[in-house]
């Protein structure tokens, strides 16, 4: 069981049930596959900094995610049969990243010291 | 040429270059998020090129971090590849 986290740029032409669906569909997937979902995040509508299969904009999604490892295979197989996704990022966490994510959730960090320098 | 200007033989050194120091080991950073947009653009010039160690002053293990957070970050289209304007 690892921590992953999914980040998706949807097309920017889907209305916002079909957005809610697809959620829920990539949710459902990982949970079939013996994952569980840790945390969803979209973002909604952002500017690309460059033109994705010439659109300028995209829905993104940020999904924190454990699942077995022989899960991503068929995971990957989804996302990139489904058309609608323009372009996805599977990332692997470490305890840092973990433990990031986590304090970035519920109150954020102690001292802003991104902020210094 | 200005009456009052004085010429010196050397130039004088204007300021002390202030001490470089690695920000990840000082403030504890452990993990350099790559959807961190804000906090990337520190280490990236104005054509969007990453900052070599000797300018971003990191150490070797948070440079590394640090490439491969903007390059995903890149790739989400998060940051541009290339880029002229300041951004």
């Amino acid at each position: 069981m690892n921590n992953y986290e999914l980040m998706v740029i949807f097309t920017p032409v889907l209305s916002e049930e079909d957005f809610k669906s697809s959620q829920k569909k990539f949710q459902d997937i990982i949970t079939e596959l013996g994952g569980s979902t840790v945390h969803t995040n979209p973002w909604g509508l952002k500017s690309l900094a460059y033109p994705i299969q010439k659109k300028t904009t995209g829905i993104y999604w940020v999904l924190e995610f454990t699942l077995p490892a022989e899960g991503i295979e068929k995971l990957k197989i989804q996302l990139l049969r489904d058309e609608q996704v323009m372009r996805h990022m599977i990332t692997r966490l470490d305890k840092y990243a973990v433990e990031y994510n986590y304090t970035k959730r519920n109150g954020g960090f102690p001292k802003t010291e991104k902020a210094e320098a | 040429m200005a009456k009052n200007e004085i010429k010196y033989l050397t130039a004088i050194k204007q300021e002390k270059p202030k001490k470089k120091f690695c920000r990840f080991k000082k403030y504890g950073i452990k993990y350099v998020d790559y959807k961190d947009v804000e906090f990337l653009k520190k280490f990236i010039n104005e054509q969007g090129k990453l900052l070599p160690r000797r300018l971003s002053g990191n150490s070797l293990k948070y440079q590394r971090k640090v490439t491969d957070a903007v390059k995903k970050a890149r790739q989400m289209s998060l940051l541009p590849y290339v880029t002229d304007l300041l951004k």
